[in-house]
């Protein structure tokens, strides 16, 4: 795509340099724990090393013998306040600090308020918790056994731990379509509980003035609004009242969904600094993060598929149970307890449609946020994804063939889905073809069958998935009854510079740079002189913030319309300057100017200065707009993604020897920052794939609580990701865009597995588990006969 | 527990102070010296956040004690601009998008200059291997080891001109 507008303008479809990045190669950036007030007191936290537990008692003798430990909070600390309580997002409750009961292992117990870290750590340390254990319940299906112990005892009436029943589509209809298929296959697919380990943890700092009653927050957060409404609510009967709260994001290290939850350790600290009246740090480390924070995933899947012989898909039914933990603590839209999962009849057109999900209560944090996902689509990409391939390899089908032939076609878009989505637009062929010309999908083929003679396994996995973002419409979407638009604050200045604030907070996603392009492609004041401000809730206009690939569809969206209704004014004070109609004047970037007369112009600065200097009689002075943009619909960006995979043997390992990425996200605003995000999406697409994994033993005990055993891609596991695009416009986005953050972790995932199941399938393997350690696929290996 | 005096030269500028026995050099830098460059991601020498050069070296600061630097010469992502004026492995990782949140950054380019220290003309390979101890989340590793490049072409240029 030709950008519309000059390098000197840098509007969409230039990659300006990021304007953010000065700070950060310096080592400049501002993060929470760059934050240090006068006067601040230092927060550490006991956790329980139990899964379930009475608590007996807790000692905080010695702990507060220790030279700088001010104060040990309890639960019962709390309950004085009615604060040991809060709401999640998904309206569930949980604790703040147990009163009696640990429900998870390294649950917050208390917390040690100390004049600096050390002396909070060796608080922790000393405080004396006494348990008694209670039986443990790790299994989400034996959860759901009637004889299972009821875990939320605290919830009056509840008499079994299903927390939600979930279904969408006609079971009946999908069950007689089964019941009459030629073909069926069926897997079971397990997407492990992983996290999200952005390489910044979690925290804040909380500075309560108890002169002007005013709390200011520095907060790891990725909807700082959101946030803020949330402590008025758990906090309006303490005093904290919304106008006097004021929730600072400042620079974030990555959130990945990770830094959407408001977690307990914020309400501690806030709590102890309204106390004090001093501020107050709290910042988690890594173990706390990896062991406490909200998972995601943890969705243990039945998927099926019928078809004809033909190939030809005829229906899909999903059986699916959530582990959520202590409690349902996702980030979802409260009307999608299971989230977008609803996509999972994905690229392809059928007859018919089930899905259903039941969340379930277990001994383990609570959570089910996304990893860099939008609400769950990962889960139902990777089912409809890997089943796609069972039925290939069922009837020995090419697996690109069998896609091509069940595709949506590209006329039938906008298309509205089995399950209830109207997808915008797509090119679901064309996306496919293009990965595979570029792969040289049929010397691949040649090359596989000449490797397997030779006993060398190799793989070529396809994933062509369709996502769902950019949350959301109005009538259907909301978190806790707010409404999930976004907004824009544009503000010119009489120089023709120009401020910019957002409801979003990017977390690394180059927001300053891109937002300031879209104001420079609608009005012509080059991006470097529009400055982009967000994360500061005493500034910015209120929105729903940044998760689920939403900045771009909504925000972004809010950025065009803002930057419109700016330049309708605009265009009003040209026609006064040059005292001809508004019907004369013609827009290029940058001016107006005279039909006819391209000589006779006025420049958006020379706009801008009139605003302020000779404004039309009788119009009000200034240039400046808020649009709160409420998206028609949801953004639906696909691509196909290929891999190929080579194993090893001996030790079974898995190798990507090459992934090629053909991404369609509409429009493009900056073609480099796109090639990023799809970059770090691969990455965070092939983790779980191969390497990520939290598992509990029967105890509840955690495997994979820190980096020693939680396996982060390194630079040496990560191949050189490939990519391209293909270019389908969004019709109802302002742009023609849509999100693109997450789109790599959530098609990356079954393009691997399926490349490693096509390396094998000659030994009669029709599925892997993920993560695809060397480990498992040399079990697989070894099974088969086929360790060298 | 007790307190030790010591004196270090930070970016080339000599420091004394009196620490804790236990103190990290990752706090001595960021909590009292302020030098906050130095980020900190897992305690445990797994993210390289904190890579900070020690006599030349690469070193995890979230794992070293203070005391430990005692007369030694460290160098932070704040030492590397000469004068206001970028380094090139800085002005690489601008150009070829070599960050995103720019947390695991400083870590990055403090590893990378080591290695450009001992290898003037690393491999893609030699790159992956250098930066191997530290994460990120990011970028997925392709723009970083394209923006070390970079910087190694950028240098090559700079001493032949």
């Amino acid at each position: 795509m030709t950008p519309k507008t000059s390098t000197d303008i840098c509007g969409m479809g230039h990659s300006m340099k990021r304007k953010e990045d000065p700070r950060f190669i310096r080592g400049q950036g501002n993060y929470v724990d760059d934050v240090q007030l006068p006067g601040m007191l230092y927060m550490d936290i006991v956790r329980s090393p139990f899964a379930h537990a009475k608590i007996k008692s807790i000692n905080s003798e010695a702990a507060l013998a220790i030279p700088g430990v001010l104060a040990v909070i309890t639960g019962e600390t709390l309950e004085q306040y009615n604060l040991h309580w809060m709401p999640t997002l998904m309206s569930d409750t949980q604790m703040v600090l147990p009163t009696d009961t640990v429900m998870y292992q390294s649950q917050e117990v208390a917390a040690v308020i100390a004049t600096d870290r050390y002396s909070a750590a060796d608080g922790v340390e000393a405080v004396q918790v006494d348990y008694e254990p209670l039986e443990v319940v790790v299994d989400p299906f034996k959860a759901l056994e009637p004889d299972a112990p009821v875990l939320r005892t605290d919830k009056e009436g509840k008499t079994d731990n299903r927390i939600f029943h979930w279904e969408a589509g006609d079971r009946d209809a999908t069950d007689a379509v089964f019941k009459a298929a030629d073909v069926v296959v069926k897997e079971d697919m397990y997407i492990p509980r992983i996290h999200v380990a952005s390489i910044e943890t979690c925290g804040c700092v909380a500075d309560f003035d108890s002169t002007m009653g005013k709390l200011t927050v520095y907060l790891t957060t990725q909807a700082p609004h959101a946030v803020r409404t949330v402590l008025a609510l758990v906090a309006g009967h303490v005093g904290l009242s919304e106008e006097k709260i004021r929730v600072i994001s400042p620079d974030i290290g990555g959130g990945f969904g990770g830094k959407v939850p408001v977690y307990p350790g914020y309400v501690i600290a806030i709590a102890a600094s309204v106390v004090i009246g001093k501020p107050v740090k709290w910042i988690e480390d890594r173990m706390e993060n990896l062991q406490a924070d909200s998972f995601a995933r943890d969705y243990h899947m039945s998927v099926e598929l019928a078809a004809k012989q033909d190939g030809t898909m005829e229906a899909l039914r999903i059986k699916t149970v959530a582990d959520h933990g202590y409690a349902d603590a996702a980030c979802n839209p409260s009307k999608f307890p299971a989230g977008m999962f609803s996509i999972c009849t994905g690229s392809y057109e059928m007859k018919q449609a089930f899905a259903e999900v039941d969340g379930v209560y277990t001994n383990k944090p609570p959570g089910g946020i996304a990893y860099r996902c939008s609400f769950r689509v990962t889960e139902a990409v990777h089912a409809i994804e890997r089943i796609t391939d069972a039925l290939a390899q069922k009837l020995e089908m090419d697996p690109a063939q069998l896609r091509m032939k069940n595709f949506i076609p590209k006329d039938a878009f906008p298309y509205q889905s089995l399950l209830g989505w109207e997808y915008d637009s797509g090119d679901y062929h064309g996306a496919l073809q293009k990965a595979m010309d570029i792969i040289g999908y049929d010397d691949l083929r040649k090359e596989q069958a000449e490797k397997r003679a030779k006993g060398e396994f190799m793989g070529i996995g396809i994933s062509s998935f369709t996502e769902v973002v950019g949350a959301g419409p109005s009538k259907d979407f909301d978190i806790l009854g707010i409404k999930m638009f976004d907004s824009a604050e544009i503000r010119v200045h009489p120089t023709g510079k120009a401020m910019a604030r957002f409801g979003t907070k990017s977390q690394g996603q180059g927001h300053e740079t891109t937002y300031a392009q879209i104001v420079a492609e609608e009005l012509g004041i080059p991006a470097a002189h529009v400055e982009v401000e967000e994360g500061d809730t005493d500034t910015a206009p209120y929105g729903l913030g940044t998760y689920a690939s939403r900045s771009t569809p909504t925000a972004g969206a809010a950025a065009a319309m803002a930057s419109r209704k700016i330049k309708a004014k605009a265009k009003k004070i040209a026609a006064h300057l040059l005292e001809v109609s508004e019907d004369d004047l013609e827009w290029e970037p940058g001016k107006f100017f005279v039909k006819g007369a391209p000589q006779k112009e006025k420049t958006i600065q020379d706009i801008a200065f009139a605003a302020y200097t000779n404004n039309p009689p009788g119009m009000e002075p200034g240039l400046e707009a808020v649009d709160y943009y409420d998206p028609p619909n949801l953004t639906f960006p696909f691509g196909s993604y290929i891999c190929v995979a080579d194993i090893d043997r001996g030790t079974g390992e898995v190798k990507i020897r090459r992934f090629v990425a053909v991404d369609d996200c509409g429009n493009i605003i900056n073609p480099m920052i796109v090639d990023g995000q799809i970059h770090g999406g691969l990455s965070m697409g092939m983790a779980p794939a191969l390497l990520e994994e939290i598992s509990y033993d029967e105890s509840g005990n955690i495997a994979g609580g820190s980096f020693m055993d939680y396996l982060v891609p390194t630079s040496m596991e990560t191949p050189n990701w490939e990519t391209d695009k293909t270019i389908t416009p969004c019709p109802h986005h302002p742009l023609g865009a849509k999100g693109v953050g997450e789109s790599a972790t959530v098609g990356a995932p079954p393009a691997i597995v399926n490349a490693v199941v096509d390396a094998l399938s000659h030994l009669g393997v029709t599925h892997m588990e993920i993560p695809m350690t060397p480990e498992r696929v040399w079990t697989v290996l070894k099974e088969k006969g086929a360790v060298l | 527990m007790s307190e030790h005096s010591i004196t270090m030269t930070i970016n080339g500028t000599e420091h004394s102070a009196e620490v804790d026995s236990r103190l990290l050099l990752v706090h001595l830098l960021r909590d009292e010296l302020r030098l906050t460059g130095t980020h900190i991601g897992c305690d445990t020498t797994h993210c390289g956040a904190c890579t900070v050069l020690i006599d030349g070296e690469p070193m995890k600061s979230c794992t070293v004690l203070a005391v430990q630097a005692d007369g030694r010469e460290v160098k932070t992502v704040e030492g590397l601009a000469e004068n206001g004026n970028l380094h090139p492995l800085q002005q690489g990782f601008w150009d070829e998008h070599g960050l995103q949140c720019g947390y695991c950054t400083p870590g990055m380019l403090m590893t990378s200059y080591a290695l450009l220290q001992r290898n003037s003309d690393p491999s893609e390979l030699d790159i992956r291997e250098a930066i191997s101890g530290n994460l990120c989340r990011c970028t997925g590793y392709v723009n970083i080891i394209k923006s070390v490049r970079h910087a190694a072409e950028k240098m090559k240029q700079g001493e032949a001109s």
